[in-house]
């Protein structure tokens, strides 16, 4: 593939699809929230490379793409402790981190 | 000599988050996540975004891989689960992740994006970075931190009352 926008864009498609994947048919938790890291990171991606390729409306902001790609960065910092929290809260309760037996929620 | 290594990073993202995806041991999975931040980190660089990059290494190998990895040890304990669900549940996941493929390269195909050149070879990033988050975004920033703040004590919290309640 050439270095180009279309490129970057299928890339982070691709990535975005496999976590998507990884999200639905994961019965472990933790594979879960390794698929929500692949969907993030995929996010990310895009938003550089659009700051990369794209004309910028003003010059300050020429920048705000990676901007962007950081605070997702620092949401999915935030993220992973608390859901891992969760996770190992759960898996001291029930002893098991299988989130089909998860069901008490479903009323 | 660039589409080289572009496409060199992009095998490093790919193929091991093919592996996360599909392998059926969690270890394994965790491991080839590291290259797939790996080869983000480095489109990132080749995107002209050092700082971004750098702080994908430190933050997500060094932080939130090595938490995956410790939440991986900390549950599996020898007995294997069941990695993935049935096959109807996972022949219908990837009709649906085939339709979102095939979506988003419906919309990318027909969109019309303004493409400029990049003004000048790229230069260090951290300096007009810092000034963005300290300028125009700087409530999102500050609520960066509050969110942060809030996630550790949540983290905190919700892992004591597990470990007290019982």
């Amino acid at each position: 593939m050439p270095y180009s926008l279309p490129s970057f864009l299928v890339v982070s498609a691709l990535l975005f699809c496999l976590g998507m994947y990884t999200v639905l048919t994961r019965r472990n938790a933790i594979g879960i929230l390794m698929g929500v890291e692949l969907v993030l990171n995929a996010a990310g991606l895009n938003f550089v490379a659009f700051s990369r390729f794209l004309r910028a409306p003003d010059p300050a902001g020429l920048l705000s793409g990676q901007v962007f790609a950081l605070f997702i960065i620092a949401v999915a910092a935030a993220e992973v402790a608390v859901a891992l929290a969760i996770v190992l809260s759960l898996y001291s309760r029930m002893k098991t981190i299988d989130v089909e037996q998860f069901k008490r929620l479903q009323g | 000599m660039k589409d080289v290594i572009f496409n060199v990073f992009v095998l490093m993202t790919l193929i091991p988050s093919l592996w996360v995806a599909l392998s059926s041991n969690l270890v394994h999975a965790a491991f080839s996540l590291l290259f797939t931040f790996f080869g983000i980190a480095g489109l990132y660089v080749l995107l002209g975004a050092d700082f971004i990059g750098v702080v994908q290494v430190i933050i997500y190998i060094g932080g939130i891989l090595v938490l995956i990895v410790f939440g991986v040890m900390m549950t599996e304990r020898g007995k294997l689960l069941p990695l993935a669900v049935q096959l109807p549940g996972r022949l219908l996941a990837s009709i649906l992740s085939l339709i979102m493929l095939g979506a988003l390269f419906l919309a990318f195909a027909s969109a019309r994006w303004p493409v400029a050149p990049f003004p000048g070879e790229p230069e260090p990033t951290s300096a007009a970075i810092g000034e963005l988050l300290l300028g125009k975004y700087l409530i999102a920033f500050e609520l960066a931190a509050l969110l942060l703040l809030a996630g550790l004590v949540g983290a905190v919290l919700i892992v004591r009352r597990s470990v007290r309640g019982e």
